[in-house]
């Protein structure tokens, strides 16, 4: 796979992360070597093994329907960029 | 007093020799005396540590002091601290004073530990170097011109330093560990979900897990002690009797079986290294342990494997910053989008923002089977190589890295070069099995060489029974770098 | 050209647990701004997700009652996107291995029964709210409702018109408040829902372009919104354009769908298993256990009214409308078993008409099952007439004389007359004033008859039981 100039600002849009010029130059030149390094695992035949997304295999805990959290919104917007009249603030949302 | 060991300065604590008080204010000087050449510490609060001292010379005067009371640790910035700013290396949380305790930080508090500061690391855990952090990068006490490792490198730096006894790392692919090696000290990963990730700042969920940084084997049983244990807030967190880490220390060696991984010694290795770790499994055959070959045919894959899954879980987790709620916001911005995309350009640094794009791609529509699903189906492969040698052996016995440390600049212009020098920690890693790295000497430079240990799961205790009889008969923990 | 319409719905019900699906802070409605967001709400770094069993626990049970397949194990997965009202950057899904999988929704449409395929069922979180007043040019955003638990129900493009449709969504709304695993208030969107419309040509195998509509908050909504919609893309069809494949708003005010500016961006929403959260298994002892606490079911009711109380399927469907109109329903009946379709009439009829005037739910009918079933049982033994009990139903409604039907009867004077002597003296003093009408009668003018009876009635001031005034009067000018 060959990624191009494009593609690397595709996937920076994409994750909502804005790059100049030089910067998705510079981040395709070491992109590429990292895809390169990681195309090493495709030639593995892994037919018939099972995916492995946990460290171990576990099932999920359940927790029992309680409310045992209460207001902490001065505490928690405290450490807020932006509030009003206990809102978020942000730039204007568009739907 | 400063190269105490852990047991020691409980002794003084108790028999009043020394209150916590006088015994953090003695690491905090050290701290203000060697941080600003070391850069170890992102935040130190003399008064919020001190505070911790008095509540903990009350708790001893009360015959109420556990193993760690009184005692400063150093806290990786990864773990949320209430009240302390929480940066997790990055410019995105510059400004985060953590509302609430990590679950690792509430069983330090609740030990009576004294928290003397904050360490240094590379941005959101992510480098092998310590060279990714907002707050500049961290200086090995072994060489001002090395890399400490990373991404706990101020942890590692502060506890080879002297300027705490022990510290809190985290390990994803090596974090603990490589540090711990390139630093001469030692530091353990233990098995995956035994150490509450509630709190610590999420790298790659799958693979993060919490561990103790020090100088011997023996603290670190202490502090596991402390660290471990069930946290219902954490949906990976094992379910599993409290143990003793330090039940077993005292073991003879006689017929431990080490398994020594063809593929780890191969070429890759240093022979300054290859040098010590050859020297060390002497060691341990003359303390009565035997070793023998093993295979891990699919390790070579560790890395590629790891660069997909790690930044793949990383590029979600991180989306969490935005800009909205806490941290860093861009000043100036156009409408909503523009405000995220710069907030998220401007607050993180290029390593994470590489990782990003990364594991973005391999997400994505048409490359996932490709990248995100392989990997994980050679992740098994690799856990079962691990399966199939813990047949053969008990523990399995390598380099933590193949070199000492490297020099500052030298590999950070080159991601590959430096993701290389977690060869041999990320496959652990990958099959959530416990890790630790113990000094067995020195190197080119007069730079220190880890060993690396690998055990089966839940065999931390044995693992450090192995680290801590070789620790008798060597004093190489010892060794303190002349300032 | 002749279009049909394909229609699919994505049914958003919110459970009704007590806290969020992921976090223990409180779902209640209608708390200020961020009151009900805690740390994993607003996605502090370092906070993890537990699974709520509660949620679990009425996911199974929907799957049970619709007949899907319950998975285990089930996986959560991440949805990723940004939006403001989305702190973690993601959302908490399913993607692979949804905890329901099948199933299928019975729908009565007239005196015929439909079936609607369920492709799945999943768990999943909901996100906050933007609030769009102006804040000096910019929104608010209350993370409340972030992680409120919900269940996506999503059916297979099985209908075909927007009667189909709300049909479908009016008796997914009834079953998830029948099962109680959902409040199913809409104003407070409870349940929301989206629909996938396409049209082709009568006839067409293929599936058309399809647009979802998002937004839609009532049943009279969804209806307009699909014909509205419909409309449009026929129009384009016709037109020889070709309908984009999109998500479109529905405008209330306008009565018209939109492109969703939002939603432009073609999504890739990357699902990947969450790290943070296990394979949820679920233990066939608790599936059993849970279908144990299940209560019968509307369209077994429904079979049951048909085949034990020979209703018809349309009044079966009606009266299983909702649970508390089926109770109420069968506490009546259980009074009065002989005279189902009596109990079934006046259900669906006066007592319906006055709550629906009222406005009123049924578990507040000021008449009570126990009293209808006396009033009814008057009926039935001949005390009052139909008509007479709609003038005592009245008074039982208004709460007059202690509800006591008896007393009611008789202080307005409503028994009917069945005494044999009291009719027979009324029919020869008829007989005797109305010569001419027993000459026309016995003459063959069948209308005399008739109008002899009237005059009975009349002179019973309507008391007497016209059948048996009938019976009499025919047997007397027999004689």
């Amino acid at each position: 796979m060959t990624l191009s100039i494009d593609d690397v600002k595709q996937i920076a849009d994409l994750a909502y992360i804005k790059v100049d010029e030089d910067e998705a130059k510079a981040a395709l030149a070491k992109l590429s070597d990292i895809f390169k390094l990681i195309e090493t695992m495709q030639a593995v035949d892994t037919t018939g093994v099972t995916p492995m997304s946990h460290a171990q295999d576990l099932v999920q805990r359940l927790r029992e329907d309680r409310v045992n959290e209460s207001d902490q919104r001065e505490l928690y917007q405290s450490i807020a960029p932006q509030v009003e009249a206990g809102l978020y603030l942000v730039p204007k949302v568009i739907e | 007093m400063l190269n105490d060991s852990l047991k020691q300065l409980a002794k003084r604590l108790a028999e009043k020799e020394v209150s916590s008080v006088e015994l953090t204010t003695e690491f905090l000087k050290r701290i203000n005396q060697l941080n600003p050449k070391y850069n170890a510490f992102i935040t130190v609060d003399d008064e919020k540590s001190l505070e911790q001292a008095r509540a903990a010379d009350r708790k001893i005067a009360a015959g109420e002091a556990g193993p760690l009371t009184g005692i400063p640790v150093a806290q990786k910035d990864i773990f949320c601290t209430q009240g302390w700013l929480t940066t997790c290396g990055s410019k995105m949380l510059s400004n985060f004073v953590s509302p609430y305790d990590a679950g690792v930080i509430e069983r330090f508090n609740a030990a009576g530990a004294v928290n003397v500061g904050k360490t240094n690391m590379d941005e959101f855990a992510m480098g092998s170097s310590n060279e990714n952090s907002y707050y500049g990068p961290v200086k090995n006490p072994w060489g001002i011109n090395a890399v400490p490792g990373g991404s706990s490198g101020g942890s590692a730096c502060a506890v080879a330093a002297r300027m705490a006894p022990a510290a809190t790392g985290t390990d994803t692919g090596g974090s603990i560990r490589q540090p711990a090696a390139f630093c001469g000290i030692s530091g353990i990963k233990p098995t995956y979900g035994t150490v509450s990730r509630y709190g610590m700042i999420a790298f790659a969920s799958s693979l993060d897990q919490g561990g103790p940084m020090a100088k011997s084997a023996e603290d670190l049983a202490l502090m596991l002690n402390v660290m471990t244990g069930f946290d219902a807030r954490d949906s990976t967190s094992l379910q599993r009797e409290a143990e003793d880490y330090t039940r077993d220390l005292e073991k003879p060696l006689l017929g431990l079986r080490i398994g020594l991984p063809k593929e780890y010694f191969a070429e890759g290795m240093h022979s300054d290294v290859e040098k010590a770790i050859e020297q060390a499994l002497d060691e341990y055959r003359r303390l009565g342990a035997e070793t023998l070959e093993v295979s891990l045919p699919n390790s070579p894959l560790s890395i590629p494997v790891y660069y997909v899954l790690a930044p793949a879980e990383a590029s979600s987790n991180l989306s969490r910053f935005d800009g909205v709620r806490y941290g860093y916001r861009t000043e100036y911005y156009e409408d909503l989008r523009d405000m995220y995309r710069k907030t998220r350009g401007e607050g993180f640094g290029p390593e994470v923002k590489r990782r990003i794009l990364i594991g973005t791609y391999v997400l994505s529509h048409g490359y996932y089977d490709a990248y995100y699903i392989q990997a994980q189906k050679v992740r098994r492969l690799i856990a079962q190589d691990f399966k199939q040698a813990f047949t053969q052996c008990d523990v399995i016995m390598g380099p933590t890295a193949p070199s000492v440390a490297f020099d500052l600049g030298e590999k950070s212009s080159d991601p590959v070069q430096m993701y290389l020098s977690d060869i041999y920690t990320s496959a652990a890693s990958l099959a959530g099995l416990p890790g630790m790295s113990v000094p067995v000497g020195f190197g080119e430079k007069n730079r220190p060489v880890g060993l690396h240990i690998i055990g089966n799961y839940f065999s931390e205790a044995s693992m450090l029974n192995a680290a801590h009889q070789y620790q008798q008969v060597t004093d190489w923990h010892q060794k303190m770098p002349g300032l | 050209m002749q279009w049909e319409i394909v229609i699919g719905l994505e049914v958003h019900a919110q459970l009704s647990t007590q806290s969020k699906i992921f976090s223990g802070a409180s779902i209640a409605y209608g708390a200020m701004p961020n009151t009900q967001a805690c740390l994993v709400d607003l996605a502090l770094p370092g906070v993890l997700p537990v699974l709520n069993r509660g949620a679990v626990e009425r996911a199974i049970k929907f799957g049970l009652a619709i007949g899907a397949k319950i998975n285990s194990p089930s996986i959560f997965a991440r949805k990723n996107y940004f939006y403001p009202d989305l702190p973690k950057g993601y959302q908490i899904s399913q993607y692979e291995l949804p905890i329901v999988e099948g199933g299928d929704i019975r729908i009565q449409m007239g005196e015929t029964e439909k079936q609607i395929r369920l492709t799945r069922a999943h768990l999943e979180e909901d996100a906050g709210k933007s609030l769009h007043e102006d804040f000096h040019s910019m929104s608010g955003i209350d993370l409340n409702r972030a992680g409120t638990p919900l269940l996506e129900i999503v059916s297979e493009p099985d209908m075909r018109s927007s009667t189909e449709a709300v049909a479908y969504a009016k008796t997914l709304h009834s079953l998830v408040r029948w099962i109680g695993i959902c409040d199913g208030n809409m104003q407070e969107g409870s349940f929301r829902c989206d629909a996938n419309v396409s049209v082709r040509p009568r006839g067409s195998e293929t599936l058309g372009t399809r647009c979802e509509i998002k937004n839609l908050n009532s049943f009279r909504f969804l209806e307009k919104a699909i014909e509205f919609e419909a409309e449009r893309q026929i129009e384009i069809l016709e037109d020889g354009g070709c309908v984009r494949q999109e998500t479109r708003l529905f405008d209330a005010n306008k009565g018209e769908t939109r492109t969703m500016r939002s939603k432009e961006d073609a999504n890739d929403y990357r699902y990947f298993p969450d790290p943070d959260l296990l394979p949820v298994e679920i233990a066939s002892d608790w599936i059993a256990q849970l279908q144990k606490t299940l209560p019968e079911l509307p369209q077994t009711r429904r079979a049951r009214y048909v085949s034990e109380f020979g209703l018809s399927a349309y009044d079966a469907s009606v009266l299983t409308g909702s649970r508390e109109l089926s109770d109420y329903f069968e506490a009546t009946v259980k009074l009065l078993p002989a005279q189902a379709k009596l109990c079934a009439n006046w259900i669906m009829g006066e007592i319906s008409a006055r709550l629906n005037k009222t406005d009123m739910d049924v578990v507040a009918c000021p008449v009570a099952p126990e009293t209808l079933a006396v009033l009814l049982s008057r009926i039935d033994d001949g005390t009052i007439s139909g008509k007479a009990a709609k003038t005592v139903f009245d008074s039982l409604w208004q709460g007059e004389m202690e509800q006591q039907v008896d007393a009611i009867i008789d202080a307005k004077g409503l028994k009917q007359i069945t005494d044999d002597s009291a009719i027979e003296q009324q029919i020869d003093d008829v007989l005797a004033a109305n010569t001419q009408l027993v000459t026309d009668f016995r003459s063959g003018k069948e209308k005399a008859f008739n109008a002899l009876v009237g005059q009975v009635m009349k002179a019973t001031k309507g008391k007497a039981n016209p059948a048996q005034v009938n019976a009499m009067l025919k047997k007397r000018l027999s004689d």
